[in-house]
């Protein structure tokens, strides 16, 4: 209650202002705004989502009733502890770099028989996808605090890192924009959101460290690929596919720069 | 002899690092290829570059003589109002300023685009909700005036921001039918006219 009545007052702060005070203002409207999330992220909703997501994890599904509680998201089966601080990571199983999701699908199809293109054909938050929003929302919050540890050895990482840093540059569309457009400067926004530079450590562990996230304003939780795909959305390009190689390419690229950071996931957004 | 050997670890060594830098922009290409795909109006064929949007992806711009080709190519894109009057509604322009809706696989339409320049530039006295990746336009009008040049040179730059800073990140917004003529016209209204929250407190 105290931090709506700050927010009230950095409200009416900008509100009644003039054109001098304008600056001061909207750094107060800022860190109102800050101030916000933060009381919010003191019993982040997500919980509840991770819940519904721990519960999925354990329980036996698909053709071959089974749980994922075997699956290996790379420390070893069935351990989700510190997982996601170390993905994207390269499998020698599937050889492929994946991430989090695509991971995810793999142990459903090997352990549960269940076929992936019903996670990368479900509309967001729908369906298999909902489901998946809420596996990753319970692996997240076992990371919530680790270091970001991301294994840049095997040559294809070193490979990936180079397609995501070329995907990140890319300026396409009717728009003319890049990733690097609006995430590859310091002490940018847009309207009143801060923007990481997504180019430098500190940047890259503030955005790609606090996604997966809840959202506020629309009461939804979000997966990373959920993220990558609205930032492409509102550069105006064509859509990434689910889980396709330039979600990875780009994911390995921002969490190799993010290296050492800390995760706070899942996050708090507006 | 030492400029001998100094050359030849260069012929040895430059086709190969030439060749890798090849073969993984291939890669990046077909990359793209595979992972988009067309949803609603955002077709896919929006992920092929035009040349100037090559030229500006990477870490650092081209180099000046790159830059200033672009800048000539772009600026012959440039449409004056074909009936000579540059300023529409500042009240419709204010609107367009505000709405950053448009062009996304989620929008039914390619019309009716909203100008998103708030997204970027502070502009009126007003809306404190504002971007910083383009520059101030507070009192746009009242500090520049509204000589010709600066008339024309602020239609240019709506139209197409490339023509004046090749690797702009401004979209061309005349140029790849974002906004209309009319839409553009209202836009300079909000600039210029002095009754316009842009100038007036």
């Amino acid at each position: 209650m105290v931090i709506r009545q700050k927010y009230l007052v950095a409200a009416l702060a900008v509100g009644l202002a003039g054109a001098p005070l304008l600056a001061a203002a909207s750094d107060d409207l800022l860190e109102g705004i800050n101030a916000y999330r933060e009381a919010l992220a003191d019993g982040n909703p997500s919980e509840l989502v991770a819940a519904e997501g721990e519960e999925l994890w354990k329980t036996p599904r698909g053709p071959k009733n089974a749980s994922l509680e075997k699956c290996d998201l790379g420390l070893g089966p069935g351990v989700v502890k510190g997982a996601s601080a170390q993905l994207p990571r390269y499998f020698k199983d599937t050889g492929k770099v994946q991430d989090l999701e695509t991971r995810l699908m793999t142990c459903m199809e090997t352990f549960q028989g269940l076929d992936s293109k019903a996670v990368v054909n479900a509309g967001w938050l729908k369906g298999e996808k909902e489901k998946m929003a809420a596996l990753v929302a319970y692996i997240v919050t076992e990371s919530n605090g680790q270091k970001i540890k991301i294994d840049m050895r095997p040559p294809q990482m070193k490979k990936m890192y180079e397609l995501g840093k070329l995907a990140f540059y890319h300026r396409a569309g009717p728009m003319d924009f890049s990733c690097a457009t609006c995430h590859g400067d310091q002490g940018k926004r847009i309207r009143m959101q801060e923007l990481p530079d997504l180019r430098t450590q500190e940047g890259a562990a503030a955005g790609w460290g606090s996604w997966p996230a809840y959202r506020v304003s629309n009461g939804q939780f979000w997966t990373m690929q959920h993220r990558l795909n609205d930032c492409y959305r509102q550069q105006r390009t064509a859509e990434p596919i689910y889980g396709s190689d330039v979600t990875i390419a780009l994911s390995v690229y921002l969490a190799a720069t993010a290296n050492g950071g800390k995760v706070m996931t899942p996050g708090i957004k507006r | 002899m030492k400029k001998i050997s100094t050359l030849a670890v260069l012929l040895l060594a430059l086709p190969g690092a030439w060749a890798d830098q090849g073969e993984t922009y291939a890669e990046f290409k077909a990359m793209m290829d595979r992972s988009f795909k067309t949803t609603g109006i955002a077709a896919k064929h929006r992920m092929y570059q035009l040349d100037f949007q090559k030229e500006c992806s990477q870490e650092k711009q081209p180099p000046k003589a790159v830059m200033d080709r672009i800048e000539a190519e772009q600026m012959k894109t440039i449409r004056y109002p074909a009936d000579g009057k540059y300023f529409g509604d500042w009240k419709e322009g204010e609107k367009i300023a505000v709405s950053g809706r448009g062009l996304t696989w989620t929008d039914k339409t390619p019309d009716n685009n909203g100008g998103g320049c708030y997204n970027c530039h502070q502009m009126s006295h007003h809306e404190v909700s504002y971007g910083t990746i383009g520059p101030s336009l507070l009192e746009y009008g009242k500090v520049r005036g509204s000589s010709e040049d600066i008339v024309k040179y602020t239609w240019g730059k709506i139209y197409n921001a490339k023509a004046y800073n090749a690797c702009s990140n401004m979209p061309r917004n005349g140029d790849a039918e974002i906004l209309t003529e009319q839409q553009i016209k209202h836009l300079m209204a909000f600039l210029f006219d002095p009754n316009s929250p842009v100038n007036k407190k």
